[in-house]
């Protein structure tokens, strides 16, 4: 593991996903201890541009962009990492049993994951808020319970691939319990691409959360949140951008940080370096060709 | 070195050397030729460079290598020194490429008439659909496969390994090219089916005119087949020469090594691994690359040797060769009677099936106590279903298993003691032991498990096995992935071992290393069992590790015990057809002794 760790800080992709996510990071939690002005006071015109004492202007009621940007990540953030972990341990969980398990339990077990994830996420996170309220926790819950498949089936996939490597029927053999083989040969070896697709799941979660806050589904008003800001501001896009732009730039950077070191984390942890092939390939080429012409002089200079 | 340029060589190497990227030589000076009709072998260990310098002569690198300067004449053109669409010309018509695992090298999508006709459709393609045809049938039938159109609309998934490996060779003679490149094309097949191939390769080789150059790890084949050795070590050449005059005057030491450490069918010899372990590519040292594991190195090794003439056409790159005609040293072998037997394990009727599929057959098997038993079979025999049936991995047997005098069911669960008592030891060393533990955590797991004993206890039991199996007690703290494969397999015999067990299922435990190391796993094994009185079950399809590790053998053939004895007689008189034809088929690397 040290290993992995020290291959990703020298990963010039990794540092950048990582200065990206952080930078959001450390925006959204403390963010709300640097906001100049309340998000909910109105305090300038309606769409009001970026001048003296504004750094982005106002927005459709005349409240502050710049304190609602730094007060509008916590919600987003926190619903996206809780949502995220809690279905990569709930789909791992049941993956990782799936995958150990007999025959027709580990294909009741798939049927039911094809059956959840032919029904569209979006679709039933928004049923399930609309009819049973929108409440945080409630919102978390639907978006894991919307992930849970995926996990499923990646930890079911890593695991028959492992359970399959003799070391575990090794330790079958030897008579070790059973929460011994899953927890020490099985757990480490597949938790690098668990890792990597709790990163792509936190970004999905984050896309989600602020569609629903863009339908209006998600946090309520007035409360500031980067997804109802895009949706509150868009009428005034061409008069006032900076209240859309400002919230869609925040959101854009995280996921795009988290997909960044998601990357790197498992090109870390399988080992790939940058291949060279073609390089070198078209290296012998130019070797080739050069001796080529090389001889091509020697005769004729001898001719 | 000098080369004399030889009129009627189709291959000629001159000074060819790989690199990776920029950085550490993977083969330097390598220079050798092949004749029209002449096999030349190329042998090395693994990491020796045998496959860089077989994909060199096609005029390509494995991706991350680079060919960094020489040439490589094949029929005269410098294939190094050619651009792309030229050298693609090449490859097909005048030099071809047989590839190791004849599964992966066809495409399993394409019929075999397709995949022949399309190789003819891009290099001739002025050829009409009966020209075209008339060649394949010739290819086939030079080959030994029929040219039937049945056969020809078979995908490759329907042919067995033997007939995958004839396409394969078919299509590399179907242009009639004047050199082919083998890389290790039989290691996939058993002894009957190899046999068969390599006299089909000599023929064509003999009757086209067709030069070959074959690479492999596999000394008895190569004698078999070649008729001049090239010997490859840490990437540079250290010895060449007809194959006679090598074989049986090795002149460098790591030569003489190598044979010294091969078990061979044809007589019981005592088995030399050659000490330490071949150098990693960073660590080459600057001199002689051998001179660390040589016994008759001196001060004037730590400059590399050239590679120099030793007469008869012979070349050694070595301060000190050897002079003489290398002997075996006899080792006795001991076998009393079965009478005499006391067995420890004694199983009868065992049938296992998978599913429909039924693997074994009523099989009979006593293992006499503190002797080994090897079982010998080819692939599919079920000799791996019954040995894994013993440690009750598999689910759907019957029969009776009578264990030191009580019976223990086949299948279901079984008691602590008794899992301590009988361990298995896997074929591939790379996939036995979890990369995420240390040697140390995954040997004291292991000892923690069976005895009620304390940590400290646990820590001097791990260096106690350690020691035992002749690896460094500092080698605990390490991860397997920087340990060798032999290594590795050594800490897997520890794991077993630190059971305390009384049998011991070693499952083709050598079949994934290098000669030097077998040798030297051979070794253990059979000081572990003078030792300790093992008992040990040998699994193996080669007949040669049969005779230098075994005391009794069992031939299993299509799931039935078809011939058991002791080693010397079963081997030197065998009796059952199918003994007698493994027997013959082995290749051999000494002749017969009668």
């Amino acid at each position: 593991m040290t290993s992995t760790l020290s291959r990703l800080r020298g990963d010039p992709q990794a540092r950048l996903g990582f200065a990206f996510a952080g930078t959001v990071l450390v925006a959204a939690l403390l963010g709300p201890l640097a906001a100049p002005q309340s998000p909910l006071g109105l305090v300038g015109p309606t769409y009001g541009l970026p001048g003296a004492g504004t750094l982005l202007g106002y927005d459709y009621l005349g409240r502050d962009v710049w304190s609602r940007l730094l007060h509008g990540g916590r919600s987003v953030l926190w619903m996206s990492f809780a949502a995220s972990v809690i279905a990569l341990a709930i789909g791992a969980v049941i993956g990782i049993a799936a995958g150990l398990s007999k025959r027709w339990v580990d294909h009741a077990v798939v049927w039911g994951t094809d059956v959840l994830l032919a029904f569209p996420d979006l679709i039933l996170v928004l049923l399930v808020v609309s009819m049973l309220g929108r409440e945080p926790w409630l919102i978390v819950l639907t978006v894991a319970v919307s992930f849970v498949p995926g996990v499923i089936r990646l930890a079911r996939g890593v695991t028959l691939g492992v359970v399959s490597q003799e070391y575990v029927e090794a330790a079958k053999l030897m008579g070790y319990p059973w929460w011994r083989i899953v927890l020490l040969e099985i757990l480490p070896n597949i938790s690098t691409p668990l890792l990597v697709h709790l990163g792509i799941m936190l970004t999905w979660a984050i896309g989600m959360l602020s569609g629903l806050s863009f339908l209006g589904y998600g946090v309520a008003p007035p409360a500031a949140d980067w997804g109802l800001m895009i949706n509150e501001n868009r009428a005034g896009l061409m008069i006032q951008p900076w209240a859309v732009l400002a919230p869609v730039a925040m959101i854009g950077f995280f996921a795009l940080g988290t997909n960044l070191l998601a990357e790197s984390v498992s090109r870390a942890g399988s080992r790939i370096a940058v291949r060279k092939g073609v390089k070198s390939r078209a290296r012998t080429l130019m070797r080739g060709n050069k001796r080529r012409l090389r001889e091509q002089q020697a005769r004729e200079t001898r001719s | 070195m000098s080369v004399v340029p030889f009129v009627n060589a189709v291959l000629q190497v001159r000074d060819l050397s790989v690199t990776l990227g920029d950085g550490p030589e993977i083969v330097g000076d390598i220079s050798f030729s092949v004749f029209a009709g002449e096999i030349v072998g190329v042998v090395g260990e693994s990491g020796s460079g045998k496959t860089s310098i077989a994909t060199a002569l096609l005029g390509d690198a494995r991706a991350g290598a680079v060919i960094a300067g020489g040439s490589v004449f094949v029929d005269g053109r410098d294939i190094l020194a050619l651009d792309e669409d030229e050298r693609h010309t090449m490859r097909g018509s005048v030099v071809s490429h047989v590839a190791q695992d004849p599964a992966l090298a066809l495409n399993p999508m394409r019929r075999i008439g397709s995949l022949l006709d399309e190789v003819l459709r891009v290099h001739l393609a002025t050829l009409d659909k009966a020209e075209r045809h008339a060649r394949i049938a010739e290819a086939a039938s030079d080959v030994g496969l029929p040219a039937s159109a049945e056969f020809l609309r078979r995908f490759p998934h329907q042919l067995s390994g033997g007939q995958q490996q004839r396409v394969l060779l078919a299509l590399a003679v179907l242009l009639r090219p004047r050199l082919i490149v083998l890389d290790e094309p039989t290691t996939a097949l058993d002894v009957t089916t190899q046999a068969r191939v390599l006299t089909t390769l000599r023929d064509l080789c003999r009757t086209r005119g067709i030069g070959a150059v074959y690479v492999s790890h596999d000394l008895a084949v190569v004698r078999e087949l070649v008729d001049r050795v090239v010997v490859l070590y840490a990437g540079h050449i250290i010895e060449s020469g007809s194959r006679d005059h090598l074989f049986d005057n090795p002149a460098h030491p790591y030569t003489r090594g190598l044979l010294d450490a091969v078990p061979d069918i044809s007589g019981r010899h005592a088995v030399r691994p050659i000490g330490g372990h071949a150098p990693a590519l960073q660590d080459r040292p600057e001199g002689c690359a051998f001179a660390p594991r040589c016994s008759l190195r001196s001060a004037s090794c730590s400059i590399r040797p050239p590679l120099r003439d030793f007469g008869d056409r012979r070349l050694v790159a070595c301060h000190h060769p050897v002079r003489g005609k290398r002997e075996d040293t006899a080792a006795p072998s001991r076998a009393p009677a079965f009478a005499e037997q006391q067995a420890l394990a004694v199983l009868s009727g065992v049938s296992a099936s998978y599913g429909a599929n039924q693997v074994l057959f009523g099989v009979d098997l006593a293992l006499p106590k503190g002797y080994c038993t090897a079982l010998v079979g080819e692939s599919g025999s079920g000799k791996t279903t019954f040995s894994r049936a013993l440690v009750g991995a598999v689910e759907d047997v019957q029969g009776t298993f009578t264990y030191d005098g009580r019976v223990v069911p086949l299948s279901g669960g079984r008691d602590i003691d008794l899992r301590r008592r009988i361990q298995y030891i896997f074929q591939n060393p790379f996939r036995a032991l979890n990369p995420r533990q240390t040697v140390g955590q995954i040997l004291r797991t292991a000892v923690l498990h069976f005895f009620p004993i304390r940590s400290a206890d646990a820590d001097r039991e791990v260096s106690a096995v350690l020691e035992r199996v002749a690896l460094a007690p500092e080698l605990a703290s390490r991860y397997p992935r920087d340990l060798s494969g032999g290594e590795r397999q050594r800490v897997a015999i520890a794991r077993a071992l630190i059971c305390k067990p009384e049998l011991l299922i070693c499952d083709e435990i050598t079949s994934a290393l290098d000669v030097s190391v077998q040798a030297a796993i051979i070794d253990l094994l059979r000081q572990l069992q003078r030792e300790s009185a093992l008992t040990i079950l040998f699994v193996t399809h080669d007949l040669g590790v049969v005779r230098a590790v075994s005391d009794f053998v069992a031939v299993l053939q299509h799931g039935t015990i078809v011939e058991h004895g002791s080693v010397g007689n079963l081997l030197d008189r065998p009796e059952h057809p199918y003994t007698r034809a493994l027997v013959a088929d082995s290749p051999r690397l000494r002749e017969t002794a009668a």
